[in-house]
């Protein structure tokens, strides 16, 4: 097994989608010959063709609305939209077109397309460059949405949502493609859908993903510290979702809660506390609390925006509460 | 096929798009349709002109008012009817209506809602037939509203970029909704628009469909070779925007003069007068489109609705779990809940 980038997993991840697929194409702005804004699909045009890597003009809807066409005409495009902070220009396309094709035509039209973008906080890109913007996907039928967290997710969540035959929207994280983990290209973490858990412990569940996996884990760690055992699970897939294993993983603990890099108020973390809470109402020794961003616009001072999200120490204290109801030193 | 042969098969295709449009008017009135979104395309018929230069294997996409683009391409009035009713016999099953007809099989690539918004997607299909090398062209037809939308101009920049075999195709009936093109466009000379992109462009008298073929025609081989076009039908929307539309935008002489240019009579003029079909030929010939239009209006009227169940098929692909219905999430939530 190899450590790699997050970024280097992606780029392998379409590689061998375009070796093993010739009708695997990629399209956006600046995929080509700049070899993409973050760098993720550097030299794909040198080995694939200006047919198959698209460079595209700053036309983010006919992006999205030539990937349909091509995705119903038998090729199987990889849109890439540079940050998912555009997605409203591409919302039509994406929402009434690419997820409700299938539906409106009887079942006669599938889009098998796959939209990358990239999201979140970290390098002070300000309020047009920095949001986490999933809920506004998670709130179309039609469309799946995958937020990877893991080196070894970030390629095979890819080479996944290159098989599946309705559209896909692959949300990686600005803060991760730095980030190196092991890559085993012959072992997924998980199936498609499912959940993975990532630390077991028995007296609060933790439920993130992307970047925020990352926080919770290193909160989880100080919680042993602390005698306190999280379980954290990877949620990975937002849609679908199998939530059998988290309503089993919250019932066993009667304590969760849910992180999330996005606005918290009408959330992805909302839905699923509402879900959970739901499922689970009589096995629940606290409320299932929400964790999310502060509902502002993000900052571009680094202070304030590295304390408009959740952080680990956040995820610590909160979490502390839920297992003893110490209450932390800022909710006093 | 001779040239008069191929003619009178436009008349006979243009009576048919006619009757059709006629019968789902009649749908309507007697409460049988599922809605009022209903957008007649009597008065643009010579959209026949490109239909008929088009080739099997072509695909396109339509806007809201596109029965007759569907009908000339080979569109079953049947199923057509049958979807506009909201049944199960439907195109596509009751789901989409009217303005979300399509037929893959003919190439249909969908009707859409949105104005502009099926124009991109003959840009994808584009690059699929670039890439293949296969020789087919896509075309999207869409009015003079999406004339302002700027998605056409992204997918009109495209398509010259990258020599795609693509036709934009726009029937302008001068009409969007209530607002004429001349208060929607402080410049009107569209053909210049796409010219400036690069497109081989035309402009055709839609009372000619004969006209609007020949056009049609050099357009599809140029764009065949990956030079895209762009052609506009000049016609005039003889009724309102929709079933529930009035007209209280426009004068009764404005539309007296508007319906004079019709093509379905210029066409029927033209044969007659070339000797080309007799009156009784003709006659017969409208005979037949109104026998088979009553028949799919009296089909679509019998049909059944669709089942309920299947109102959560066809979300995603049919080999993925289908959205559960909220009485099932409730149900399960209700029971285990439950206490003594």
């Amino acid at each position: 097994m190899t450590e790699v980038t997050y970024r280097d997993a992606i780029r392998q991840a379409l590689l061998d989608a375009m070796q093993a697929d010739p009708s695997v194409i990629l399209i956006g702005e600046e995929v080509g010959l700049y070899g993409g804004a973050y760098g993720v699909t550097k030299g794909l045009i040198d080995l694939f063709g200006h047919d198959r890597v698209i460079d595209a003009p700053i036309s983010e809807p006919a992006i999205v609305g030539a990937a349909i066409g091509a995705a119903m005409t038998g090729l199987r495009p990889v849109a890439e939209l540079m940050y998912v902070d555009f997605i409203g220009m591409t919302m039509d396309q994406l929402a009434n077109q690419a997820a409700k094709s299938r539906y409106m035509f009887g079942g006669q039209i599938g889009v098998p397309m796959v939209l990358r973008t990239q999201g979140g906080t970290g390098r002070s890109a300000a309020a047009q460059h920095s949001q986490s913007l999933e809920a506004w996907v998670l709130h179309t039928p039609g469309l799946r949405l995958v937020m990877p967290a893991t080196v070894n997710d970030a390629y095979h969540l890819l080479r996944q949502s290159l098989t599946q035959p309705d559209p896909v929207v692959f949300i990686e994280h600005k803060g991760l493609y730095t980030m190196k983990g092991p890559l085993d290209v012959a072992m997924p973490d998980g199936a498609w859908g499912e959940p993975v858990i990532r630390r077991t412990g028995s007296d609060l569940v933790i439920l993130s993903y992307s970047r925020m996996l990352h926080e919770s884990l290193a909160a989880a760690e100080r919680l042993a510290q602390a005698g306190v055992e999280a379980c954290v699970i990877d949620l990975r897939c937002l849609n679908p979702m199998n939530e059998a294993p988290l309503v089993e993983a919250v019932k066993a603990t009667g304590r969760a809660m849910v992180v999330t890099e996005g606005v918290v108020t009408g959330s992805v973390a909302s839905d699923i506390a509402a879900r959970l809470s739901e499922l689970c109402f009589d096995w629940l020794e606290e409320p299932i609390l929400r964790l999310g961003g502060e509902d502002i616009p993000i900052p571009v001072s680094p202070a304030l925006e590295k304390a408009s999200i959740p952080s680990a120490d956040l995820i610590h204290d909160t979490a502390l509460w839920l297992v003893t109801r110490k209450a932390p030193s800022w909710a006093a | 096929m001779n040239l008069n042969t191929a003619a009178l098969g436009r008349y006979r295709m243009m009576r048919r798009i006619r009757s059709f449009e006629e019968r789902v008017g009649e749908l309507f009135l007697k409460g049988e349709s599922a809605g009022s979104m209903l957008h007649l395309s009597i008065g643009e018929e010579a959209v026949v002109g490109m239909t008929d230069a088009m080739q099997s294997g072509d695909t396109f996409t339509t806007h809201h008012r596109g029965h007759g683009v569907f009908i000339g391409r080979g569109g079953d009035p049947s199923r057509m009817m049958a979807e506009i009713a909201g049944k199960e016999d439907g195109y596509c099953r009751g789901k989409g209506g009217s303005m979300h007809i399509a037929d893959r099989a003919l190439g249909h690539l969908g009707a859409n809602a949105i104005v502009g918004g099926g124009i991109p997607h003959v840009v994808g299909a584009g690059i699929s037939y670039r890439n293949a090398g296969a020789g087919q062209i896509s075309v999207a037809f869409f009015g003079d509203g999406a004339m302002s939308q700027g998605i056409l101009y992204e997918s009109m920049n495209m398509a010259a970029l990258w020599h795609l075999p693509v036709i934009f195709c726009c029937i302008n009936n001068q009409y969007g909704m209530g607002t004429r093109v001349d208060r929607s466009a402080g410049h009107h000379d569209f053909p210049a628009r796409a010219e400036a992109f690069g497109l081989n462009a035309a402009r055709v008298d839609g009372t000619d469909v004969e006209q609007v073929y020949n056009a049609a025609t050099a357009l599809a081989h140029t764009a065949r070779q990956g030079n895209p076009g762009y052609l506009e039908i000049d016609a005039y929307r003889f009724y309102g925007h929709a079933r529930m539309d009035k007209s209280p935008y426009r004068t009764a002489e404005e539309e007296a003069t508007g319906r004079a240019r019709d093509p379905l009579l210029a066409a029927r003029t033209r044969l007659a007068a070339a000797g080309i079909a007799s009156e009784a030929d003709l006659v017969g010939i409208d005979g037949d489109a109104a026998v088979e239009m009553d028949l799919a209006l009296a089909n679509a009227i019998a049909a059944a609705p669709p089942a309920l169940s299947t109102m959560f098929q066809d979300v995603y692909a049919p080999d993925t779990p289908a959205p559960r219905p909220q009485v099932d999430r409730l149900s399960a939530i209700l029971s285990e809940g439950s206490r003594a």
